[in-house]
């Protein structure tokens, strides 16, 4: 299991299309992937209707966690979407 | 026998099609609702409906592209959202119907979006929307909002608001019919601005049935139903008569005999030229300045100002533009004015001129830039105060165009008590110009944007006519011009008409000038004159409007 920290940088947070490019890199990955804002509880980082309820807005820090054999490649990718101004 | 209905045309063509209904909510799936006792079929009939709308989103953003198939593309995302089909599928499975799981699993998200707050509100918006085609999916129903089609199609509703046309693509519909509306609604407006016939204040259209085959007239304000062959091959015919007509009829306007009704462009900015000259405008005889001012933080300059006003004057060298000075009110607030106390009815509040004596300074400002981009242009530049109400108001708008050296101070007549006391008031004033949506509305004390109204909001109310006959002749006898800037001017029978009154210009949106040209065209001043003694005669909107035609056999031709 992997696991990142982030600190959002999009200045709609996670929101929008941030939001939707999320979702869609997690979906691509054929890991169990979730996030959680803080210590939060996590959600299916799949699911925009539950990353969207997180209101991850610009400045948060989200945690970000996979499983399986593309795990890294997937948090790089997940991470570098939240981190893009 | 093809049934007919009728109601009041007001935007003449013929437009024919297969009938789609403007839905503005779905029933809510009933909260007792179970399934046949087949959960996992239910189940899979639930998913495979999200996936479906989920695709046809998908297919609309490709098309879309932009902004719009970004919020498409999302959208896409929540309906084939796996944690939302989970919960549906559960729901589902503990005896709730497809339509009714979706709508509860949705609602879920909904107020957790909802407790974001306005952050998220546009998201809460298109989550709505994905439920109502979802949930209409799957009971069978329209999907909410302006239809979609591929093909050509009668746009019928209770009546239509700005906010649900905003979404509408011109080249899909053929025709507008509305159950309610007047022709000063905003349906008429549009209509007339995008040239579709239409059709409003016509009960019985909400039993169309969806996909009815429909003819409408809207000259006559006839609506068949499921029509002959011959009756939608006759109308389509005079329809293209009498476009045809309007295309041929070029030049100044003037009636049959010669009389020189000069025939101007309503515009809103620059942007409105190129449309006022393709069809001819001979000049501007509204232009309105509120662009100029609204949605900014700060007043516009005097630089900006004279070049935004320039730009319209140099459009018609030696021809006339009369431009209306800024019309703000309680209902159009301007960011960096102060904002005044709310009003509980603003139109009979603090607007137009009224505004502008509190605000002296934004006015003086505006003037002076509107003399300055005068001056050094050919065109002859003529400036109006709108919701003059009394002698008071034009002797100080009068006073204060003067002072900034405005040659032509007017005022618009718009208040009944303006048109009332239009002999004293032309004492002040170089020229009236009657805006007839604002006359109606409170001679007729019936608010325009209220929907059920429509009988009242119709400019042949025969005391409209009394106003602006009573207007005209007050200006004839001072030896002032009376322009008409208000919707009736771009009714093509209402135009002669008004002619007859003793209105001496008429200006509208640039869409409209062929067709009232060519009425004019077929009449003769003496004809308009008779219709307009007839139309003053009757005693309803209605038969005013059959006396003038019956006096006017030339527009006949056109079908009018």
């Amino acid at each position: 299991m992997a696991q990142r920290r982030v600190t959002v940088q999009s200045e709609v947070g996670l929101h929008a299309r941030p939001a939707a490019l999320f979702v869609e890199a997690a979906a691509k990955g054929g890991s169990e992937v979730t996030v959680a804002k803080g210590d939060g509880a996590p959600v299916s980082a799949k699911s925009i209707l539950a990353v969207m309820s997180l209101d991850v807005r610009n400045g948060d820090e989200i945690v970000i966690t996979a499983d399986g054999q593309d795990a890294e490649a997937l948090l790089d990718r997940l991470a570098e979407i939240a981190d893009a101004g | 026998m093809p049934q007919t209905l009728k109601g009041a045309g007001v935007s003449p063509g013929a437009g024919y099609g297969p009938a789609k209904r403007l839905v503005r909510e779905i029933p809510d799936p009933d909260p007792d609702a179970g399934h046949g006792g087949d959960p996992a079929a239910e189940a899979e009939r639930a998913v495979g409906a999200m996936e479906e709308t989920a695709r046809d989103l998908t297919d609309r953003g490709e098309a879309a592209g932009g902004d719009a198939a970004e919020v498409l593309n999302a959208q896409a995302l929540m309906a084939r959202d796996p944690a939302l089909a989970d919960d549906v599928r559960k729901r589902v499975e503990e005896g709730a119907s497809a339509a009714r799981a979706v709508s509860e699993a949705m609602a879920v998200y909904r107020r957790m979006l909802a407790g974001a707050g306005d952050y998220l509100a546009a998201r809460v918006a298109d989550l709505d929307d994905v439920r109502d085609r979802i949930v209409a999916r799957l009971m069978g129903a329209p999907v909410p909002g302006i239809p979609e089609s591929d093909a050509p199609f009668v746009l019928v509703a209770e009546d239509l608001a700005p906010a649900d046309t905003a979404a509408l693509d011109p080249e899909r519909v053929v025709a507008f019919v509305t159950r309610e509306g007047g022709p000063t609604s905003h349906t008429a407006i549009l209509a007339r601005a995008l040239g579709l016939p239409a059709v409003v204040a016509c009960p019985g259209a909400e039993t169309v049935a969806e996909e009815t085959m429909v003819l409408v007239d809207g000259a006559t304000g006839e609506v068949a139903l499921d029509p002959d062959a011959a009756a939608v091959e006759a109308a389509t015919a005079a329809s293209a008569a009498r476009a045809a007509a309007a295309a041929r009829s070029t030049g100044p306007g003037r009636t049959a005999d010669g009389h020189a009704v000069p025939l101007l462009a309503n515009i809103g900015g620059p942007k409105d030229l190129p449309a006022a000259l393709e069809n001819g405008a001979e000049g501007v005889g509204l232009y309105r300045t509120e662009f100029l001012f609204l949605d900014r933080a700060d007043a516009p300059g005097h630089d900006e100002q004279v070049a935004a006003y320039r730009a319209v004057l140099e459009a018609f060298p030696g021809g006339r533009v009369v431009v209306r000075t800024l019309d703000a009110g309680a209902d159009k607030p301007l960011e960096f004015l102060p904002a005044g106390e709310p009003e509980p009815n603003p139109a009979l509040g603090e607007r137009g001129l009224r505004m502008m004596r509190r605000l002296p300074r934004t006015l003086d400002a505006q003037l002076s830039a509107l003399a300055e981009a005068g001056r050094d242009t050919g065109a002859y530049l003529q400036v109006m105060a709108p919701m003059v109400t009394d002698v008071a108001d034009a002797e100080w708008f009068a006073a204060a165009a003067a002072k900034t050296g405005i040659q032509h101070a007017g005022v618009m007549i718009e208040v009944p008590a303006a048109a009332l006391r239009a002999r004293h008031i032309a004492d002040h004033v170089d020229f009236f110009s009657i805006g007839t949506n604002d006359l109606t509305q409170y001679t007729c004390a019936a608010d325009r944007e209220t929907a059920g109204l429509g009988r009242f909001q119709d400019p042949w109310q025969p005391a409209v006519l009394d106003l602006v006959a009573a207007s005209a002749a007050s200006a004839a006898d001072a030896g002032r011009s009376c322009g008409v800037c208000g919707e009736a001017a771009a009714d093509p029978l209402l135009a002669c008409v008004l002619a007859g009154l003793g209105v001496t210009s008429l200006s509208m949106g640039a869409p409209a000038l062929p067709l009232v040209r060519a009425a004019l065209a077929r009449a003769e001043l003496a004809q308009c004159r008779a219709a307009a003694e007839a139309a003053r005669a009757a005693r309803s909107p209605e038969a005013a409007r059959a006396a003038a035609a019956e006096r006017l056999p030339g527009l006949a031709e056109l079908g009018l």
